[in-house]
């Protein structure tokens, strides 16, 4: 794979090999166990510019885009799909700005993510999940500000965050035209956070409510114009889907490197398990999904890269299908450790935690599955 | 000349020679001038250039042992060395010679003699109560110039490997440092300085064929104290010199001792260690008792100090200490090579390890497979028992 | 301040072994490595120069892929690099090769502080470091655990000792060789690797350097290597076997008597 990426890619993926194998591997169980938010790698990552990795150069950052992004993901994500999500969740969180915000936002905020500030994305409520369009909270237009009104749920660095790209209703008669972005500040008055969300997985990373009681914010942190709310979401969506898609390949790949190791030391009947055909053709297939899913995530990364405009059916499903991987692969690796797996002093039920929620998160695999299909009959119907 | 036999390529210690065309080809960025080749060739189709140079050895004799002292106390590691350099003073036919550099250490010749010092160079001045780098060179150096010794040993310790390698440079001649093995090449009466090298992966043996002395510093508890000869007595030769030998550049503020244990590890007789298998910092509790048990000090592998589970001075290994006690009970250690150059001169080692393919099992004299949280607490109840303690 | 660190390529020592059939090293596969203990060297020159200013020059002497090292060192915000190479210095001891990186020092011109690190993974001699100072004749304090204190004039650092450690001032210009406990090298960043990929390296010969041909390579190098060979493998003894109490037993027994 190494041959088709090209020397700054490489550089990017090594080091982040590099931080997961050195540094996030030893202390991820324990970032497990405590469920606290890593801010020690946080700060490797900035020194180690990867934070920047997709922001552009005049903002501070290395100028990749999402590819770079989804190579630094999956390799972070080797090391735990938790303390990886504090650079993933930030690259969903920075993405509108990136996509959709005009100079002086992203002068204003793209240097600091660049440096290590932490940002989060804020659409999901109780009532609206996959139903995204039914969200509740609203922006008031009032003279030179907007005041929020609402709850978020699960926002992952939720808390942590400095800074919230968050979608409200400016105008809910309009419906789906009805929604608006916006960025708020972490310390701004009416800005709160709900308690720290206990999860089956993940559990390195921060997730809580994020509440806006009577939040103020000036009227420039409106990101586009009015209504262009929901479009920012899909269009942040597109762009972030390929970095889930890489968290799980990158869980899965994990998963596979310590099932091998096991099957390789393990003696059972006098022999290495790794000799009984029936373990050998479970990895067998574990690595070929894994392979077929980091083929289609570094597909649809370098399609919404190119600046393609229908990227919404690969994008959907690179997600899909390396998150489905990523789960069957960390059940099998549990299988394969058999009661060991089972054990919480052994990394792969971990692994298996973790891997859900990429079934879930940024659209369920349901949602995704729908998106497929429309864009099928709606390829049908130009035809 | 050559005749494509092979030979040379497979005693290349570098793999540096392969075979084109049935001729031995030499890459030259990977050959270190071992002369390994040159020894192996029948046909003596290799050649190995150099300069050639008059030297004159005839002026210099006697093995010289560098005495470090603390405090006005002679190191142990000197009597080591003593008793290394009469065997070598022996077969060369010529004295044996301490060199003793303090403030108030007058009285420690007579110690040294007894160690097997034929004479004592002395240089006593309150410059030279502590080790700086300036003074101690300076005078070695003059001490050197004046009586020529052919052969100058030191401990590889802080002190030595400092003090030694300047003087080796101030003077042009060659050091060995940290040698494990040195012996008399007696039809070219040279010293043969045998070390490890790559991690202790490969041994080497190198000689300083042309400059003198022949400088080499080894570490301590690798050789065996001289004996005591109460009635011994010898010649101590005091030196004096001026300011501008004894000045020193640098200046020592301040010493800070921090001794954690009680039973030093570098002198103990019986060490029980703990590597990674010991899993947590907490955990070294259980080796700590039995070494308490037992009267010995507590060591522990790189990965265990690395963890940050123990502190770096039990650290036992190439970038730790060298050790060679009676007993040596390694625990959760696996035997890396880098560990096993600290220890493997101990009398009995005894490796407790789930893992039955940890090398350190084919070094030990008993191996227990087993976990090492149910074995090290038995031996422990064990011996409490038979100790009556 | 002007800093000079001097490092060391050298094989991965934990990847080191020796073709039991053929006695030789197998160098395949065996990855090149900075010096462990330079890595602190590096660090500790860079952290002086992002608190005091100035510039950290980076050198190295070996074969030209030496260059991979240096770049790496760059990475972690040495400024400059300079590969000291030429077949002329092939078989250099210690002797020969601290004298080379001396004139390579004199060469790179003003300098506050030369850092090395404590020794190198493969020789294990700790020779060069006080080599370099001599031949420079400046001031040099080995084994240095933390600097408490910089400046153009002096400096005033903590030595480690097998008992605990000294403090010593010494006039700058001088050269510090220090250990592992002296600070915790970062990893390079992005910026850095980029930056090092497009760094010239400096590469000097002994022409360059205005080296003594008789005091560099074999010729220069009092001591010779006469024999290389894999050290006699001590015997493993046996594997006790059975209930932890019958272990425990004859373990008990067997060690009691060396007590």
């Amino acid at each position: 794979m190494d041959a088709l990426l090209t020397e700054e890619q490489k550089m990017v993926k090594d080091l982040c090999r590099q931080i997961a194998r050195e540094k996030i591997k030893p202390v991820a169980a324990e970032y497990d166990e405590k469920e606290e938010f890593p801010w020690p790698i946080v700060k490797i990552l900035a020194d180690s510019d990867i934070f920047g990795v997709y922001i552009a150069e005049e903002y501070g950052g290395m100028g990749g885009g999402v590819f770079e992004m989804a190579l630094a993901t999956e390799e972070l994500s080797w090391g735990c799909g938790g303390i990886a999500l504090a650079f993933a969740a930030t690259g969903l969180g920075t993405f509108p700005i990136i996509l959709f915000g005009s100079d002086e936002q992203k002068k204003k905020y793209l240097p600091k993510i660049a440096k290590g500030t932490i940002a989060a994305f804020c659409i999901t409520e109780a009532e609206a999940g996959s139903d995204a369009g039914s969200i509740k909270t609203s922006a008031v237009k009032d003279g030179d500000h907007y005041v929020l009104n609402g709850t978020k749920q699960w926002i992952t660095n939720g808390g942590e965050a400095d800074i919230y790209t968050v979608i409200a209703m400016t105008d809910k008669s309009k419906g789906a035209r009805g929604a608006s972005a916006f960025i708020v500040e972490k310390g701004t008055k009416g800005l709160e956070f709900g308690k720290k969300e206990k999860k089956l997985g993940i559990r390195g990373s921060a997730t809580r409510e994020v509440v806006f009681a009577d939040c103020r914010i000036p009227r420039e942190n409106l990101l586009s114009r009015e209504g262009m709310g929901f479009i920012v979401a899909m269009k942040t969506f597109d762009y972030s889907r390929p970095g889930v898609a890489a968290q799980a390949v990158g869980i899965a790949q994990r998963a596979l490197d310590e099932s091998v190791e096991y099957a390789h030391q393990r003696k059972q009947f006098g022999q290495l398990i790794s000799s009984f055909q029936g373990l050998q053709f479970m990895l067998a297939d574990m690595s070929i999904q894994i392979e077929a899913a980091r083929a289609i995530v570094y597909r649809a990364a370098k399609m919404v890269d190119s600046g393609e405009k229908n990227i919404a059916k690969l994008s959907a499903a690179a997600k899909t299908f390396a998150s489905d991987t990523a789960m069957k692969v960390t059940t099998d690796a549990v299988q394969i450790l058999g009661g060991y797996g089972y054990m919480r002093e052994y990394p792969v039920e971990k692994l298996m935690r973790d891997a859900k929620i990429t079934q879930i998160y940024e659209g369920t695999n349901q949602i995704q599955r729908a998106v497929i299909a429309s864009n099928l009959i709606k390829e049908l119907k130009k035809k | 000349m050559c005749a494509g036999c092979g030979l040379c390529v497979k005693v290349c210690p570098f793999a540096a020679i392969s075979m084109k065309d049935k001729k031995a080809v030499i890459d030259y960025d990977r050959c270190n001038l071992c002369g390994a080749c040159v020894e192996a060739c029948k046909f003596n189709a290799i050649e190995l250039k150099t300069l050639e140079r008059k030297y004159d050895h005839a002026s210099y004799k006697d093995v010289w042992v560098f005495c470090e002292q603390k405090k006005s106390v002679v190191q142990s590691v000197a009597y080591e060395l003593l008793g290394e350099g009469r065997k070598l003073a022996s077969k060369l036919d010529c004295k044996l010679c301490a060199v003793l550099l303090g403030e108030g250490v007058k009285d420690s010749a007579g110690a040294l003699f007894e160690r097997g010092a034929d004479i004592v160079y002395l240089v006593d001045s309150p410059h030279l109560k502590y080790y700086q780098d300036d003074p101690y060179s300076k005078v070695l150096a003059e001490l050197i110039n004046e009586f020529k010794p052919e052969i100058l040993l030191s401990g590889a310790t802080t002190i030595g490997r400092s003090l030694i390698a300047r003087v080796a440079i101030k003077i042009n001649t060659g050091l060995t440092a940290d040698c494990t093995g040195l012996d008399i090449d007696l039809e070219k009466k040279l010293l043969l300085q045998t070390r490890p090298a790559f991690g202790g992966n490969i041994m080497a043996t190198i000689i300083t064929p042309n400059h003198r002395p022949q400088m080499a510093t080894v570490r301590h508890k690798v050789m065996r104290e001289a004996v005591v000869e109460k009635t011994r007595k010898g010649v101590l030769v005091e030196k004096k010199y001026d300011n501008d030998v004894l000045s020193t550049r640098t200046n020592l503020v301040d010493i800070v001792e921090e001794i954690e244990e009680t039973v030093n590890l570098a002198e103990a007789d019986i060490i029980v260690s703990g590597g990674r298998g010991v899993g947590a910092p907490e955990n070294f509790g259980i080796i700590r008792e039995l070494a308490l048990t037992i009267g010995g000090a507590v060591g522990a592998s790189r990965s265990a100090v690395d963890a940050d589970w123990i502190p770096y001075s039990h650290q036992v290994g190439q970038t730790g200490k060298t050790v060679c006690p009676k007993i040596y009970i390694a625990c959760g250690i696996s035997g890396q090579i880098q560990h096993l150059i600290g220890m493997q001169s101990s009398k009995v080692i005894v490796a407790i390890n789930k893992d039955p393919d940890a090398p350190i099992f084919k070094v030990a004299t008993y191996g227990v497979v087993g976990d090492l949280f149910q074995v090290v607490p038995a031996l422990t109840k064990k011996f409490k028992q038979i100790l009556g303690k | 301040m002007n800093i000079v660190v001097c490092i060391k390529q050298v094989p991965n020592t934990t990847q080191v072994r020796i073709n039991p059939e053929t006695n030789t090293l197998i160098r395949e596969g065996v990855e090149s490595i900075i010096n462990p203990f330079d890595m602190y060297a590096i660090e500790e020159g860079v952290r002086l120069r992002e608190k005091l200013g100035g510039k950290v020059t980076v050198v190295s002497m070996g074969p030209p892929q030496a260059e991979g090292a240096l770049r790496e060192a760059i990475s972690m915000g040495c400024d400059e690099g300079v590969l000291v190479t030429d077949r002329a210095f092939a078989g250099s001891d210690t002797w020969a090769t601290s004298y080379v990186l001396s004139q390579a020092v004199k060469k790179i011109g003003d300098f506050n502080i030369v850092l090395c690190g404590k020794q190198a993974s493969d020789g294990d001699t700790a020779q060069v470091g006080p080599g370099i100072s001599t031949h420079l004749d400046i001031p040099q304090v080995t084994y240095v655990k933390k600097i408490e204190t910089i400046d153009e004039k002096k400096a005033r650092v903590e030595r480690m000792t097998e008992e605990g450690f000294e403090i010593i001032e010494t006039p700058v210009p001088c050269l510090l060789t220090v250990v592992k406990e002296i600070n915790e090298p970062r990893l390079p960043s992005l910026k850095g690797k980029m930056r090092a990929k497009k760094t010239e390296i400096k590469k000097m010969t002994a022409e360059d350097l205005n080296c003594d041909f008789d005091k560099i390579g074999l010729d220069g190098s009092p001591t010779r290597v006469v024999k290389i060979f894999t050290p006699a493998p001590r015997r493993g003894g046996e594997i006790l076997t059975g209930e932890i109490s019958e272990i425990v037993d004859k373990l008990t027994r067997e060690l009691r008597s060396e007590f």
